[in-house]
């Protein structure tokens, strides 16, 4: 058919069009607020914390001129006494700059021990005179410390002035570059160790919640509205207290003089106070109760919506209770759980302040020692790539869930 | 007609139950239930109709009586023992499975071998004429589709009896005319025992064998469904099934079946409901069908004098409303023929009826 069998004029067409476009643009001023703002504080955040992982031009906008000079430097010997005394009158101009102390970090990070080498040698080139220094810069930066003759300290300076790098990724994942520009086992195993606790701990925290809050939820989605209503109170409780206080409140429990102790002791079952806090042990039994309404909500919502006449009809087909719950009410209910498992999983794979609170050093987690690098040892790069492994981890089970359960089956109500 | 002997398949004996421990939902329900019979449990909502259903099937435990199956009491059997099938109003075909799977679910659970259970999806596929659609999942049928799969999996596995609870209330008016000649099909062709539950009169009449109309926890009346539209035993079931007019009035005379009664219309002949008593107020019951208006060639034994109110169009109908001097609404059902009257507002007219088809019941 063509458009005059069916009395549509190119005007009414355009004027269709006309209209269409027009929702268009108001669907699209309906969300630009939110879009501005998720931009701000969402993908500016996340792309910086990438870019940072691998951006580090710290080191090439302190000695610009050393790296140039270093570029053409193969690596096997010491370099020229051009390259040395370029980075002496460099070296004296940051000690004046006291910029030093950032340089001397940079190269420890990439050859440990050499922070008290770099700081000492820009003390004593700073008393030197310029127009001796341009000349015997390089003879003066070997007398002040013997590790300035050795290749490896070269290497660790040109390494450190690289712009882009994945070093802070090999260090993630506890590798690093040997002087061949190979990749070996960092002789401490950190991270790995860390990624893999965090993630055991996380999947006890979910089977955790699962345990606890699946019969809750059949319960109250089964109970009358009255009394499902009464429970949910409790469920919602903990969202309404401050995160904090129920952290201490678990600190107040579990010390060796807390409650569950003193209970413990009194009852006879034990003679000497268990050490439970400041351990993994604490920091399970603390998160697993803070996420538990994560686990409870969404089942709740799916369970409420399944009618009960479905295990009513497997029954009367024959099925035994039990096996009715595992044929029709699991499949049915596996929306919720997912929903739950996936929420309390990914929450509890970024936790921070209980383990840090209560964690001790047995129980702490990745974000933990991400913190760590934010705050205490200033080495942010390090963070951001820890940051972005553990994002990309995310990812990475979103997909196997995906995968293997399917995101349409997940239902928060 | 409680006489049945040896030939009951199905007994309740003075079943009562309670929820609250104070009040009785449902107050000592007995019934016999022949084999192969279509009885259906009919009532206003919380009359007690779908607790009685849930004893059966056992998923509400029973307060006190009996119901015994076969002349087995299965009062403490498990539900899952009881080989009884159902049909549930909102099907409850399991949304995660095929239609086949949803069929095969019962036999699955009996442990039948493989071929067998095979076999037999297919035949009640074919059964309820659905042969193409085993691979499908129930959110991919329509409602009709949807409640024959409902069916064929409560009749799949044989059960001794099968349970209905409101099983076309979500249909519309002509799937669930359909769906209604349906069931009447696959009772006949296969015999199986049926109690039916429904608030829907239309469709207890035209599919039961017997109903039980229920009120308040209470069985008004269990009869064909002729004898209970043409001789229901109180008001409540002469009001609850079909249209029915009320002529308030009093008992002048008793003379075996028959009473005279006096109304603001005039004397009338009716037959007189049990408990019925001289002297003693008393509702006349008359269908709005059996009512005629002259000129007519019926035979009548009453005429009552009434005024025209009003008459609504309803296509092969044409309802007539009336009121008689004390105001009592009277509603005369006329074909939409040649012989439906005009009338003046407010004009006088005269409406005829036999005494047989009325039935004067005492007052509450």
């Amino acid at each position: 058919m063509t458009s005059l069998d069916t009395g549509l004029s190119r005007a009414d067409a355009q004027n269709a069009a006309r209209e269409v476009r027009k929702r268009k643009v108001q669907a699209f001023l309906f969300v630009v607020p939110l879009l501005v703002f998720v931009v701000l504080a969402f993908v500016a955040p996340i792309a910086t914390m990438l870019y940072r992982s691998v951006h580090n031009p710290t080191v090439a906008n302190l000695v610009p001129e050393t790296l140039a000079a270093l570029s053409d430097w193969s690596g096997e010997t010491l370099p020229d006494d051009a390259v040395l005394t370029q980075f002496a009158v460099d070296l004296k101009r940051m000690a004046n700059d006291r910029t030093s102390g950032q340089i001397a970090d940079e190269i420890n990070r990439a050859l440990p021990g050499m922070s008290s080498v770099v700081k000492a040698t820009a003390r004593s080139l700073r008393r030197v005179d310029d127009a001796d220094l341009a000349t015997n810069g390089a003879a003066l930066l070997l007398a002040a410390n013997d590790r300035w003759a050795e290749p490896d300290t070269w290497r660790a300076l040109k390494a450190a002035g690289r712009v882009y790098t994945a070093d802070y990724y090999l260090t993630s994942v506890d590798l690093e570059h040997t002087a061949g520009g190979g990749i070996v086992q960092r002789d401490t195993q950190i991270y790995k160790k860390l990624y893999v606790k965090t993630l055991r701990m996380a999947l006890i925290i979910t089977l955790l919640t699962i345990l606890l809050g699946y019969p809750l939820a059949f319960y109250m989605a089964h109970a009358s509205d009255g009394l499902a209503n009464f429970l949910m109170v409790f469920v919602l409780l903990p969202f309404w207290t401050s995160l904090l206080v129920r952290t201490t409140a678990w600190i107040a429990l579990l010390q060796t003089n807390g409650v569950v102790n003193s209970t413990l002791m009194a009852t006879g079952i034990t003679d000497a106070p268990i050490e439970m806090l400041y351990t993994e042990f604490s920091t399970i039994i603390a998160m697993t109760h803070i996420l538990l309404p994560f686990m409870v909500l969404p089942l709740y919502a799916v369970m409420r919506g399944i009618d009960s006449s479905f295990m009513r009809a497997a029954i009367s087909m024959g099925s035994r209770p039990l096996g009715a719950w595992y044929k029709i009410y699991l499949p049915m209910s596996l929306p919720g759980l997912s929903a739950g498992a996936l929420l309390v999983f990914i929450i509890s794979v970024g936790y921070y302040i209980t383990p840090a609170l209560v964690g001790g050093t047995d129980g702490q987690m990745i974000s933990n020692i991400i913190a760590f690098h934010m705050r205490e040892s200033n080495n942010w790069e390090l963070a951001a790539a820890l940051g972005s492994l553990l994002l990309l981890l995310i990812l990475l089970l979103y997909w196997l869930f995906d995968r293997f359960v399917g995101t349409d089956n997940i239902k928060l109500g | 007609m409680k006489d049945l002997g040896s030939d009951v398949f199905l007994r309740f004996d003075n079943v009562k139950k309670t929820y609250d421990q104070k009040n009785l939902v449902v107050k000592g329900f007995d019934m016999d239930v022949q084999d192969g019979e279509f009885i259906t449990l009919l009532g206003p909502s919380g009359s007690g109709k779908t607790t009685v259903l849930m004893m059966l099937a056992g998923f509400e435990s029973v307060t006190s009586g009996d119901i015994a199956i076969a002349g087995k009491s299965i009062t403490r059997t498990a539900p899952n023992k009881r080989n009884i099938g159902m049909v549930f109003q909102n099907y409850a075909l399991f949304p995660h499975m095929t239609v086949a799977e949803n069929l095969a679910y019962p036999l699955t659970v009996r442990k039948l071998p493989k071929p067998q259970i095979k076999a037999r999806v297919a035949e009640y596929l074919d059964l309820v004429e659905l042969s193409s659609f085993g691979n499908r999942r129930p959110g991919q049928l329509s409602g009709g589709q949807r409640q024959r799969v409902a069916l064929a999996r409560a009749m799949i596995f044989e059960p001794t009896l099968i349970l209905m609870d409101e099983p076309l209330g979500a249909l519309d008016k002509n799937l669930r005319e359909q769906m209604q000649f349906e069931i009447t099909r696959l009772h006949k062709k296969l015999g199986f025992t049926v109690i039916y539950v429904t608030h829907d009169q239309t469709e207890a009449l035209s599919m039961s064998d017997r109903i039980a109309v229920f009120n308040d926890g209470v069985v008004q009346q269990c009869a064909p469904p002729s004898e209970l539209y043409e001789r229901p035993v109180n008001a409540f079931v002469a009001d609850f099934i079909g249209e029915n007019n009320f002529v308030p009035g009093r008992v002048t005379s008793l003379q075996g079946s028959t009473a005279q009664v006096q109304t603001e219309g005039g004397p009338l002949v009716a037959q007189a409901a049990e408990g019925l008593v001289q002297g003693q107020a008393c509702r006349v019951s008359i269908r709005p069908e059996k009512l005629f208006i002259p000129p007519t060639s019926h035979a009548h034994d009453n005429a009552l004098t009434v005024r025209f109110n009003t008459r609504i169009y309803v296509g092969d109908f044409i309802r007539y409303y009336f009121k008689m001097p004390d105001g009592t609404d009277i509603i005369v059902k006329v074909l939409n023929d040649l012989s439906a009257p005009e009338f003046a507002d407010n004009a006088e007219a005269q409406l005829l009826w036999l005494a047989s088809d009325c039935i004067a019941f005492p007052a509450s």
